[in-house]
């Protein structure tokens, strides 16, 4: 072997161990598009912030494609060491205790400070246990608010509905004499049944939303949700209200084309909506309720997902991992991700410093869904832990698309998705055995 | 003819091996692990499991979603493996006619096959698109308000006609080989006994046929019910809803999006056993009954 060959082998060792002192994590995620740069950017700059650790991003397409591909993962003993799982998967990974190490945990034990009241109301309590102890860092977080189309609103001479009997009764016949379809959504599990259930502060299930217990029963077949269902199917048939199927795109878009007036979709579209070129103005405002529910309408669940710091690494890579949590809480990063993408900052002193940098002022409608999150809270409002959650929203998925094809009625509807739900929910209960 | 054969038994042993393990490795262990996991209702990260016995099995059968869904699959593959099979047939006998311009026609013919399932059923999204589908649009102009990915029946035909329109190809290409291997001496004496183009055809060229027509079929139901995943998936574009959708895309919804790792296990082994019995019938009775020239 000759001299030079020897001085680059050693050359080479020299740089792999200089690199080697950098620890290396990985985040798994499912945020595509636009979201999915923002994440790109945000570890950007985490990684250049700090010259201790080296974060690497993974795409791993949809929530539960990501959740499926952790969980298989984990199984193989390669699990990343930050994965993102959304609301509906919550049960699932946090029912696996010793699959994830509790945030608050996590950061407590490399010295990070941690006090949950920090975070907003909103997003306290969603992916913790049942005493309280936080246990997912909440992520993108998001709940369903109302986007409308202003000059639609004007051409109408109409104001953004406060209650669904205002809509019934005067916005949406105006819209509909105006030419428009006055009202779509995106997701019916998510925007007109979970939160449904947290605005009017009704029980989605026992024990206390499911969070005390695995014998939980879901609590969906009640009066206030058939009634609401019943008006849906009235208003398409009336065409007050139209529904494109399952996809949360294909109801999306009729409204970004000029042609619904209402769109009911997260707050996290904000960024999206906001970066496109739409032809008319929008905004956004609080999701209605039902004045024969409740007068005292209550805030709306935190949506999204949370990232859960994965078990089975080193001391050193869960330090690194407690070090980006650290970042990705700080008021700077929130605020960078929430004007980014719409998604709420989840801390109170992020909103104050959006707040403090006059945000608001230009984009009122980004206020919407921390506002709503942060209205007064009540007994049911805090979240729900149901297993197998993901199969129990394709159930109500099923036969909501049925109820509003006309395959099937609103009480045959309910009823079925209260058996199978129930059906799940002890099948979960045996999975935990 | 002479029978070659080994004299020690170790040596085919040996070279047979690779294989063995392959299949071993590949098909055997999957499967019995599948039958295992069928009968516990275990947590997805491996934590927590619950011996159920064939709970996992009485579920289905008593689920009225799960028949729903098995009778639609019956009907889906009996739709798909009827039009690819008739299409491609009518196909075939006209190209076998078919003198000048006969490999272009076959080859354009031919080109559908090298399209991916999923790509097949992204074309018919795209067909279908609500708001400006060519087909959908197609629909409109009899006032039918064409609607994919809510109306059930729009759906599965959206489906169908993806599914039949990707395999027609394959099926072409067989039976045009098959009508080519015809002797011309049979079809001569068809031609001064029958007259009728369509009689020489259901009694000389179909039942010289036969032999390929059944492996096609056998091949096209094992593609309507299985190879068509991609198709189904990217049709209701991965959210179930109230689309229909075939056996083999539940397993996957139930084990890949719901982790029901018991539940998804108990229909795979369904799926196993019907698999199973359509291999026998495919070598006991068919094989039998049909003479291959």
């Amino acid at each position: 072997m000759s001299k030079t060959t020897l001085i680059s082998v050693a050359a080479s060792l020299a740089l792999t161990t200089a690199a080697t002192a950098q620890t290396e994590i990985e985040l798994w995620h499912a945020m595509g598009g636009a979201l999915g740069e923002t994440v790109n950017q945000m570890v950007e700059n985490f990684n250049a912030s700090q010259g201790d650790v080296q974060l690497t991003p993974v795409f791993k397409g949809s929530y539960e494609e990501t959740l499926t591909a952790g969980i298989a993962a984990f199984r193989a003993g390669e699990q990343p060491n930050i994965m993102q799982v959304f609301d509906a998967g919550a049960a699932t990974v946090i029912g696996a205790e010793g699959a994830t190490i509790p945030v608050q945990t996590l950061l407590s034990e490399n010295g990070v400070a941690f006090d949950i009241e920090d975070y907003i109301s909103g997003v306290r309590y969603f992916y913790a246990d049942s005493d309280g102890k936080m246990i997912g860092m909440p992520f993108n977080s998001s709940s369903p608010i109302m986007y409308y189309n202003v000059d639609a609103l004007e051409a109408a001479g109409v104001s953004a509905p406060k209650t669904w009997e205002e809509f019934q009764e005067t916005t949406a016949p105006a819209l509909a004499k105006a030419g428009y379809i006055p009202l779509a959504q995106s997701h019916l599990p998510w925007i007109f049944t979970e939160n449904f259930h947290s605005r009017h502060n009704l029980p989605f299930a026992t024990n206390d939303n499911g969070y005390d217990g695995l014998d939980t029963k879901i609590l969906v077949n009640n009066d206030a949700i058939k009634a609401h269902f019943t008006a849906l199917s009235d208003w398409k048939e009336n065409g007050l209200f139209e529904w494109y199927g399952t996809g949360w795109g294909d109801n999306q878009t009729p409204f970004e084309e000029g042609k619904v007036a209402i769109w009911l979709g997260s707050s996290g579209s904000f960024g999206g909506l906001a970066k496109k070129d739409l032809g008319f103005d929008f905004s956004a405002t609080f999701m209605p309720y039902w004045e024969a529910v409740t007068t005292e309408p209550t805030q709306t669940f935190i949506g999204g997902a949370a990232l859960f710091a994965m078990s089975g690494h080193s001391a050193e890579e869960n330090a690194a991992t407690a070090k980006f949590f650290e970042y990705l809480s700080s008021p700077e990063t929130q605020v960078f991700w929430h004007k980014e993408t719409g998604y709420v900052p989840i801390t109170e002193a992020a909103y104050d410093m959006a707040k403090a940098q006059g945000y608001y002022n230009e984009q009122p409608a980004a206020e919407v869904g921390i506002q709503q999150l942060s209205l007064d809270a009540g007994d049911n409002t805090r979240g729900y832990r149901m297993g197998f959650y993901v199969q129990i929203r394709d159930v109500m998925n099923r036969e909501y698309g049925r109820i509003l094809t006309g395959e099937t009625s609103v009480e045959d509807a309910f009823q079925n998705i209260e058996t199978e739900a129930n059906q799940l929910l002890a099948r979960f209960a045996k999975t935990q055995g | 003819m002479k029978r070659a054969g080994f004299t020690t038994v170790s040596l085919p042993v040996f070279l047979l091996l690779p294989q063995l393990v392959i299949i071993a490795v590949f098909f055997y262990w999957p499967t019995v692990v599948a039958l295992q996991s069928s009968f516990y209702l275990q947590d997805p990260f491996g934590f927590g499991s619950t011996f159920v016995g064939l709970q996992n099995y009485a579920d289905l059968f008593t689920s009225r979603e799960y028949h729903r869904i098995a009778s639609f699959t019956v009907v889906f593959s009996v739709l798909v493996t009827f039009f690819s099979l008739a299409i491609a047939l009518l196909l075939a006998v006209k190209a076998d006619k078919i003198l000048r311009g006969a490999k272009t026609y076959r080859t354009l013919l031919m080109w559908v096959y090298a399209v991916a399932p999923p790509v097949a059923g992204f074309i018919a999204v795209i067909m279908f698109n609500q708001s400006w589908g060519p087909l959908t649009q197609f629909f409109g102009m009899f006032n039918y308000t064409y609607l994919v990915g809510v109306n059930f029946n729009d759906t599965a035909f959206a489906m169908v006609l993806a599914s039949v329109w990707k395999q027609v190809p394959v099926n072409f290409i067989f039976f045009l080989s098959g009508l080519q291997s015809i002797p011309r001496s049979v079809r001569e004496a068809a031609l001064i006994d029958n007259a009728s183009a369509m009689g020489r055809f259901w009694d000389v060229t179909f039942p010289l046929l036969a032999p390929t027509g059944f492996f096609l079929l056998i091949i096209n139901i094992t593609y309507s019910l299985f190879d068509t995943f991609g198709i189904v998936d990217t049709v209701v574009k991965g959210e179930p809803g109230n689309n229909p959708m075939t056996l083999v895309y539940k397993v996957y919804v139930d084990g890949f999006r719901g982790n029901d790792l018991g539940g998804s296990s108990a229909q795979s082994v369904i799926l196993m056993v019907l698999v199973l019995a359509l291999t026998i019938f495919q070598f006991r009775l068919i094989d039998r009954r049909i003479h291959y020239t």
